[in-house]
């Protein structure tokens, strides 16, 4: 192996970068996959691929994509939903894989929510 | 493409010998019969802290903790939580006391009240991995030391830090390596002490288990500010999975260049290897240490002069000391003197063990309250039982009574209290525990581990060994107490080292708190606390006992009798004391007095 120089050590750093913020859980923005078994036959994974693809091809470091169990709207499955620190959560339904990239490029990337996929924001009331 | 889910397992001695890696071979194979491989990754971590409740995982980003897991346990982990996204609550954490499972790490009490420097990529990341150390901002300091900042004013920073060695001396390490600096001798060299020996304590193996690389870092950055060339890591044999991590990440850190010569394009040229200990408790004491290193026989010896190896200058520092090193020259020595009080700075990393609901490792700041680490962090005393004392500091410390729970944690306030702050063993004692037994068994310890060469210590600890066996068989006499607490003085004064200087401290502190006991023991031939054999009887209780025969079939010398259903019998003559009928017995008939 090579031997470093300072500025390398940036660069190790941020090619696992994203790995670590996963392991600290801190992000500017969570993309949760809702992976219930009903989300599952609707066709979350592929959902999910599409995003971790955009995610790998747009180079983002600050965005964590996780899943969650059902969301509890099982017949509008697949389901997202968006966290943004200090914003309300948006909720997006019926989704294809297709939506989800477009839903990367324009709320994720572009912080504009996609109303015509968006089911709500904001979650409900617990405790 | 990186994977959306890690899942951080602990595998520390501890989890391991619990079945960790088993856990890890069949995580392994179920998430690949259920195609998840691109999706999770396990990753092997240090000790995550909640040590007896291992092995133990971590699922990140979710922050979720389970516990205690076994094999079978495995395939419906898999299935439900990383296919499904439905958390396992059956396997998550119960606080004591509580029913329901709190799923979140950082809602775990025990986590949520603890401040992680040296402890700061514990469960975060793959300690066989140096990438994951640099990616949490590792070896930065090293860079930012070696190209914008002079040795004195690393020294300088350091110094103002506040920092203060963690193997249980607390002398200022700013102050220490300017010492080393100003010495003209070369070659100089750094040592890394992590011949971690007191009864209980483990904080130094998690240490290097978890994240030996800001070992490695804190060292090479105080090797370059007092000029040394090369450096040793002094680590135990009774650590085989410590030395493989640090043998690793040695050559690791020898491959990026961050050791041996011209490290990172600077010119300056450091090196580090193991001496492998042999597991003598008194090669902790630094003369001791630096003569096992040379090839003698560790015997410690007069200082001043200073400690040298090879009769040049030598810095010695404790492993949780060096892993401090890193952070204060990245946050700066103002933001780590905040924490803690006004003579503590920073964090302690304790081992929490005993009488304790959460035993295992912790890092708090300087200034809590042993209270809080106790009831707070550990949870409290198992079996709703009382308090009675907390033994800090080793077999060199002393124990610390309910009535001094709201002590801060401080090296200057717990020296007042007759402990010290020592490397950070803390043993949680209860209701049930004698404190003539409990002197006893320490200076049973360090009797065995002196190394013979000051009389005091050796023969004084047998003669300290031998009043305080005669007391807990009940043969113990008018002017015992007197006797003991001069002899501990005489071995204090006597003495060369630290060994035997503070050996007779958990006598002394266990008279000045518990005396009561020691007068029972030698007036009344009674243990209060029912553990001293030759001091107690066994009875069943005729009002609670239901006659379930459950005593007397477990009794192994057959000395209870009693029909079914009618109060039993202890014959006094057959039983040896060894308190299965009281262990075994549902209702509480069992009287100890």
């Amino acid at each position: 192996m090579a031997k470093i120089k300072p500025e390398d050590l940036a660069r190790i750093g941020d090619r696992i970068k994203r790995t670590m913020l996963l392991r600290e859980g801190s992000c500017r923005l969570k993309i949760i996959v809702h992976m219930g078994t009903c989300g599952i036959a609707a066709g979350a994974r592929n959902v999910m691929k599409a995003f971790t693809e955009e995610i790998d091809k747009a180079g983002v470091q600050d965005v964590l994509l996780t899943i969650s169990s059902c969301a509890g709207l099982c017949s509008r499955e697949p389901m997202v939903t968006i966290e943004e620190k200090d914003k309300p959560g948006v909720k997006y339904v019926d989704l294809t894989p297709d939506k989800a990239r477009k839903i990367f490029s324009e709320h994720v990337l572009a912080g504009k929510i996609v109303k015509e996929y968006a089911l709500a924001a904001g979650s409900e009331r617990t405790l | 493409m990186p994977h959306i889910t890690n899942v951080m397992i602990c595998t520390c001695t501890n989890c391991i010998s619990n079945g960790a890696l088993e856990i890890r071979d069949s995580l392994e194979t179920e998430i690949r019969k259920q195609g998840l491989e691109d999706d999770v990754l396990v990753v092997p971590t240090g000790a995550s802290g909640l040590c007896v409740n291992g092995p133990i995982l971590i699922v990140q980003p979710e922050g979720i903790f389970y516990q205690k897991l076994k094999k079978e346990h495995i395939q419906e982990l898999v299935e439900e939580h990383f296919l499904k996204g439905r958390p396992v609550k059956a396997l998550m954490y119960v606080p004591p006391g509580q029913e329901s499972p709190i799923p979140e790490l950082q809602s775990i009490p025990f986590f949520k009240d603890q401040r992680l420097i040296a402890l700061r990529n514990r469960g975060l990341i793959d300690p066989d991995r140096i990438d994951e150390y640099i990616a949490r901002d590792g070896y930065k300091a090293l860079a930012k030391v070696l190209t914008s900042m002079k040795p004195e004013e690393v020294i300088a920073e350091v110094s103002k830090s506040g920092l203060r060695g963690r193997g249980g001396g607390g002398f200022p390490t700013g102050r220490k390596w300017e010492s080393r600096w100003k010495d003209p001798r070369t070659p100089k060299y750094v040592v890394c002490n992590a011949d971690e020996g007191d009864p209980g304590a483990f904080m130094d193996r998690s240490i290097v288990e978890a994240d030996p690389h800001s070992v490695i870092e804190g060292m090479t950055i105080g090797a370059y500010a007092v000029g040394a060339s090369s450096g040793y890591v002094y680590l135990r044999m009774e650590y085989p999975l410590a030395v493989k991590r640090m043998q690793l990440a040695i050559d690791q850190a020898r491959d990026y260049g961050l050791l041996g010569k011209d490290i990172l394009g600077s010119g300056f040229d450091f090196d580090i290897q193991i001496f492998k200990g042999a597991g003598a408790f008194v090669c902790g004491e630094t003369t001791a240490l630096v003569a096992s290193i040379e090839g003698r026989i560790p015997e410690p010896r007069q200082r001043p002069p200073r400690t040298t190896l090879w009769d040049k200058p030598v810095v010695i520092n404790n492993v949780e000391t060096w892993a401090n090193v890193p952070v204060i020259i990245n946050w700066g020595a103002d933001w780590f003197s905040q924490i803690g009080t006004e003579t503590s700075k920073g964090t302690k990393v304790f081992s929490l063990a005993g009488n304790i609901n959460n035993a295992g490792l912790v890092e708090v700041p300087m200034g809590i309250t042993l209270r809080q680490i106790v009831y707070d962090i550990g949870g409290g005393i198992p079996g709703g039982k009382q308090f009675k004392a907390v033994q800090t500091g080793g077999p060199s410390g002393g124990f610390i009574p309910a009535s001094l729970l709201d002590l801060p944690v401080d090296y200057e306030r717990l020296a007042e209290a007759g402990s010290m702050m020592g490397s950070g063993g803390m043993v949680v004692m209860d209701e049930n525990t004698c404190m003539v037994e409990m002197a006893k068994y320490f200076v049973e310890f360090t009797n065995d581990e002196s190394c013979g060469k000051c009389t005091s210590c050796r023969e004084g600890s047998k003669a300290l060994l031998d009043i305080l066996e005669r007391i807990c068989e009940g043969q113990g006499k008018e002017g015992d107490i007197e006797l003991l607490e001069e002899l501990a003085h005489a071995i204090k004064d006597a003495s060369l080292c630290g060994l035997g200087q503070s050996l007779p401290n958990p006598v002394l502190s266990a008279l000045a708190h518990f005396r009561d006991e020691y007068e029972a023991h030698i007036r009344e031939k009674r243990c209060p606390a029912g553990v001293c054999k030759a001091l107690i009887t066994f009875s069943i209780d005729a009002e609670k006992c239901k006659g379930c025969r459950v005593c007397a079939k477990n009794c192994p010398q057959e000395a209870i009798s009693g029909q079914a259903k009618e109060p039993h019998e202890i014959d006094q003559d057959k039983c040896i004391k060894c308190g299965v009928c009281a262990d075994v017995c549902k209702f509480d008939a069992v009287v100890i007095v």
